[in-house]
């Protein structure tokens, strides 16, 4: 008859390399491997596995965390979006007339609309990230097939960052934000006299539309959609410089985009 | 600060790690420790007490599944792995420990690190992968056993082309 507790089975042997074994069942383990060779060189393996893993990646966590992944920094983003949109909210109401006839066109016909979160959320990045002095970006903008790579891989689909030097705006860089339906990408401009104009840019499922005109007291915008992905230029509230802006990357961006590879 | 974001806090450093191990890719990793992190603070009026460490690690764990999936339909944008060399493993034809992470599937070898390198219970990673406790072992048992024999410097079973 075969003795039950002296039996040990392959979980017992994994939890006993993981301390999870009931204390009882300790000894008898031991026993066994003492008289099982065979066991005892699994267990050992395991054991040495578990150490390599350690030793390749267990120091990750002595590392210094990036800025990007401060929870101060990444909930005050949530907090002034809310306040982003009720400001939004509170502008598109008091602009009134045809632009509010328009977005309602756009619920009727796609449900709720993404465009009038996505300019909340950019005009509200807009202001967090313009009065950054030493890191207005995360990806400096000499960098450029770098950041259209990294950002494309992360929107989830082909970014075109717009050559504006002609209108004299130097490419000061990128960076990933959480948009309202994903990840988002953020570029910065300036002029040489230290104006700032960012392109918020993430994927959408609303219809292409034409250049769309948000004003602000003290910043405005351009929005448009393309090709499933939505673009908000966003800069100071003058409105003839900033449509110029708007138009010179609506052109560029809207050369048909080769079809995504895979 | 309230006790979730400094519970949130409290994990980063953890996150990072098993992030790192999952993807092998340091950018990569923190994208994904990123969006874990951006999703918790989305959800943090759900949080009536209770263990944020675990489910963060679900958090991640889910994100590391879609980007897979993404992966494999976009081969074009697959991330260059950490080189060996690099990162001071052994030359190329060594028997390199983040190269036998790699060859392993997804589900083994996020139970395989879950435990070894987080220390979470067989219990925890249950609740993480969304599977009884047997599933837990068996992923864990398979894992060990196909780093084992690539350890060991037996061909491994052909599993899947990249």
């Amino acid at each position: 008859m075969i003795d039950r507790d002296s039996l040990v089975t392959e979980d017992e042997l994994h939890a006993y390399v993981d301390g999870e074994l009931p204390p009882g069942r300790r000894s008898a383990v031991e026993t066994w491997l003492a008289t099982h060779p065979d066991d005892a060189a699994a267990v050992a393996s395991w054991r040495k596995q578990g150490e390599l893993i350690q030793a390749r990646y267990g120091g990750v966590a002595d590392e210094a965390t990036p800025d990007r992944l401060s929870v101060a920094r990444l909930a005050c983003r949530r907090r002034n979006g809310w306040i982003a949109v009720a400001a939004a909210a509170a502008l598109v109401a008091f602009i009134g007339g045809g632009t509010a006839g328009w977005f309602a066109h756009g619920a009727a016909a796609a449900g709720p609309s993404d465009l009038k979160r996505y300019t909340a959320e950019a005009l509200d990045a807009y202001r967090l990230y313009v009065v950054e002095v030493r890191h207005p970006v995360e990806v400096p903008g000499d960098e450029r097939p770098h950041l259209t790579q990294w950002l494309s891989k992360r929107v989830g689909s082909p970014v075109r960052i717009p050559e504006l030097e002609k209108m004299g705006l130097k490419l000061v860089g990128g960076r990933l934000l959480p948009g309202p339906t994903g990840p988002t990408a953020f570029f910065m401009y300036e002029t040489p006299s230290g104006e700032r104009f960012t392109l918020y840019c993430g994927q959408t499922k609303d219809q292409p539309t034409a250049l769309r005109y948000i004003a602000g007291q003290r910043n405005s915008a351009y929005y448009w959609v393309d090709n499933n992905l939505f673009y908000v230029l966003t800069g100071p509230a003058e409105q003839d410089k900033l449509h110029a802006i708007a138009q010179a990357a609506y052109d560029q961006i809207d050369v048909r985009l080769p079809p995504q590879g895979g | 600060m309230s006790d979730f974001r400094e519970q949130i806090e409290a994990a980063i450093p953890a996150l990072r790690r098993y992030a790192r191990a999952l993807t092998r890719d340091t950018d990569a990793a923190d994208d994904i420790v990123q969006d874990t992190l951006v999703r918790a603070l989305r959800s943090e009026h759900l949080f009536h007490g209770g263990d944020v460490r675990a489910w963060l690690y679900t958090i991640l764990t889910n994100l590391n599944r879609n980007r897979l999936r993404t992966l494999s339909r976009r081969p074009v944008l697959m991330p260059i792995k950490d080189s060996d060399a690099a990162t001071g493993g052994p030359e190329s034809g060594g028997r390199d420990i983040g190269r036998a992470l790699d060859d392993l599937a997804e589900e083994p070898r996020t139970a395989l690190l879950l435990v070894v390198l987080e220390g979470l219970t067989y219990r925890e990673v249950a609740e993480v992968q969304g599977v009884p406790i047997g599933t837990v072992m068996s992923r864990l048992a398979r894992a060990r056993m196909q780093i084992r024999s690539y350890l060991d410097g037996e061909r491994p079973a052909l599993r899947r082309v990249k």
